[in-house]
């Protein structure tokens, strides 16, 4: 009984977050000592696809259908139930992205299987338990889920799992889903991507700006370190409440989580709702002029300075850095 | 148009999370515990949309006797009427269960979930609901429009969003930008002791998962300093040591 992966593509492309979960799914599929088979929907070319026999699946299939071209959450979660009907696979492991969000929850309703979101370890399997880490508490902690269904779906949150790549090339194979008309009520108007700038949910580096920032008008160095970097920029509370930065850039417990290898904060004074966002994060720089500021409790390097002196200087030595490396 | 807000109650964002009994139960003792921030987006929403007698906006919540002063505070900020649903919020397929049958006997228009609860953020109320109901669902939206029988809900995607329609019912978890939240005015609280409140006893669902124990995150090292007048030397740090750069 394999273990079934949906590997997301954005226009055709598989992404990091994919590639770190069917690396995850290899090592689930290794536990039960089985195979890994990924499914994929929309527009991939058959070389993208092979390619992730890179990443350990020894199959892929292939869903290419023009209904299905852009994402619908209900026939999405219905094409990925049958697969994991039709492979007989107990296990499902996907994405816990925007989109795989609302895939997990459906197709755990529709297999009947206990959900595990926003997983960060992969499942601790003893004595006929299936125990999965996930956070809790907005990144103030994590609970350990026991799944005790038969059936199982893990969402995995980004940059949590390294990508390992062992396998070779995989099988692809035309899949085609039985669609029932109710779930296609959903029709895509408009996507709006900025290719240009990285996504903040899965990025490696993020250069987050705060208050002390004192205008959106200062954004300008936060955007030339996290260029500079290949970071996203996020922010704090206050300033998207203030309307300095849009409401998808605030981090932190009723914005969005990360989990970068490196955060750097300037300017954030670091309230505890702000630090749940940010606790997963490898590695935490602060930049601030308060040498009080609670944030310095929970970084692993600081600089007590003001930011419109010490950014600069920041931007000078990366540079620098970048020519000499 | 008849709308459903799920709410939950959860710790207030200012807690300090710590937990009893080996790290299985979560410590309750001083924690104010609040209506989820999210699904104050929902109620405001809700409220909006059913402005001038245009319809209704119920509440309802999964949750023991306790939970009813939030309950209250949401009729206080302008809901029409409140359902809760007397058991202990086991997981999102319990809570997504018992919410499902109500709907099933007591229909509604639209039904909106916070994006995610700050408890257990799991985000997987709305998508379950619309499963059990097979309605469409969205998840983490940050905008919501009805247009006569058709909904425009605009969806967060990574790097950009994505405008989309559906035909009412559907199920939908708001996020900022949906609403802005409302303060519950005099008048409101006021109002809110007589509105009705309806309490469910539960119905018999299956367990799929059980929470075992918790843990806090690792604290980090001493915070490593650096001078403000040699920057360039947390530049080889991030590159020699942390291994970052």
């Amino acid at each position: 009984m394999p273990v079934l992966v949906y590997t997301e593509n954005v226009e055709g492309k598989f992404k990091k977050s994919t590639f770190e979960i069917v690396s995850y799914g290899r090592a689930i599929a290794d536990q039960n000592k089985t195979s890994l088979v990924a499914i994929s929907i929309g527009d991939v070319s058959k070389e993208e696809l092979a390619g992730l026999g890179k990443y350990g699946a020894e199959r892929v299939l292939n869903v290419s259908n023009e209904k299905l071209k852009n994402f619908i959450n209900q026939a999405y979660a219905s094409v990925i139930a049958e697969a994991a009907a039709k492979e007989g696979a107990e296990i499902v492991v996907l994405s816990n992205s925007f989109s795989g969000r609302g895939l997990a929850p459906r197709i755990g309703v529709k297999l009947e299987a206990g959900v595990a979101d926003g997983a960060v370890a992969l499942p601790e399997q003893a004595k006929g338990k299936f125990i999965v880490k996930k956070t809790a508490f907005s990144g103030k902690a994590f609970a350990n889920v026991e799944l005790t269904s038969e059936k199982k779906v893990i969402s995995l949150i980004p940059n949590a799992y390294k990508i390992e790549e062992k396998g070779a090339i995989a099988k692809v194979e035309d899949f085609g889903p039985a669609l029932k008309p109710g779930d296609l009520k959903t029709i895509i108007k408009e996507i709006v991507r900025s290719t240009d700038k990285v996504s903040l949910p899965d990025a490696d580096i993020v250069v987050s700006g705060g208050r002390g920032l004192k205008g959106p008008e200062n954004w300008g160095m936060i955007e030339e370190l996290a260029d500079l970097l290949g970071a996203a920029t996020a922010c704090s509370k206050p300033v998207s409440d203030a309307g300095w930065r849009p409401h998808s850039e605030h981090v932190g417990q009723t914005g969005i989580a990360v989990s970068p290898n490196l955060y750097i904060a300037i300017g954030i004074s670091g309230a505890i709702q702000h630090l749940a966002g940010i606790s997963s994060s490898k590695v935490i720089v602060v930049i601030n002029k308060d040498p009080e500021a609670p944030f310095f409790k929970v970084a692993d390097y600081g600089i007590v300075g003001d930011a419109f002196e010490v950014v600069p200087q920041l931007i000078a030595a990366v540079k620098e850095y970048k020519a000499s490396a | 148009m008849k709308i459903l807000v799920c709410v939950s109650n959860v710790p207030d964002t200012t807690t300090k999370i710590t937990f009893t009994d080996n790290n299985t139960q979560f410590n309750t003792a001083g924690v104010q515990f609040i209506l989820n921030p999210y699904d104050e987006i929902a109620l405001a929403r809700a409220i909006e949309l059913t402005d001038g007698g245009n319809g209704s906006a119920t509440v309802i919540n999964v949750g023991e006797v306790s939970t009813e002063p939030t309950i209250r505070k949401a009729l206080a900020i302008g809901a029409t009427d409140a359902v809760r649903i007397n058991a202990k919020p086991h997981d999102a397929w319990f809570v997504a269960s018992q919410i499902a049958a109500y709907v099933k006997s007591n229909p509604f228009d639209l039904i909106l979930t916070g994006r995610e609860s700050i408890d257990y953020n799991g985000s997987k109320v709305a998508g379950m609901l619309g499963e059990l109901l097979d309605i469409p669902s969205v998840s983490i939206i940050k905008k919501l429009d009805v247009n006569g029988t058709d909904v425009t809900v605009e969806r967060e995607i990574e790097g950009g969003k994505e405008i989309l329609t559906a035909p009412l019912p559907i199920v939908a978890g708001t996020a900022e930008g949906v609403a802005e939240p409302k303060i519950p005015n005099m008048r409101g609280i006021m109002s809110a002791r007589s509105k009705p409140l309806v309490v469910v006893e539960p119905v018999t669902v299956s367990t799929l998962s059980n929470v075992l124990d918790y843990e806090t995150p690792k604290p980090r090292g001493q915070v490593k300093l650096v001078p403000a007048d040699d920057v360039a030397k947390l530049v080889g740090l991030l590159h020699d040591e942390a291994r970052v750069i």
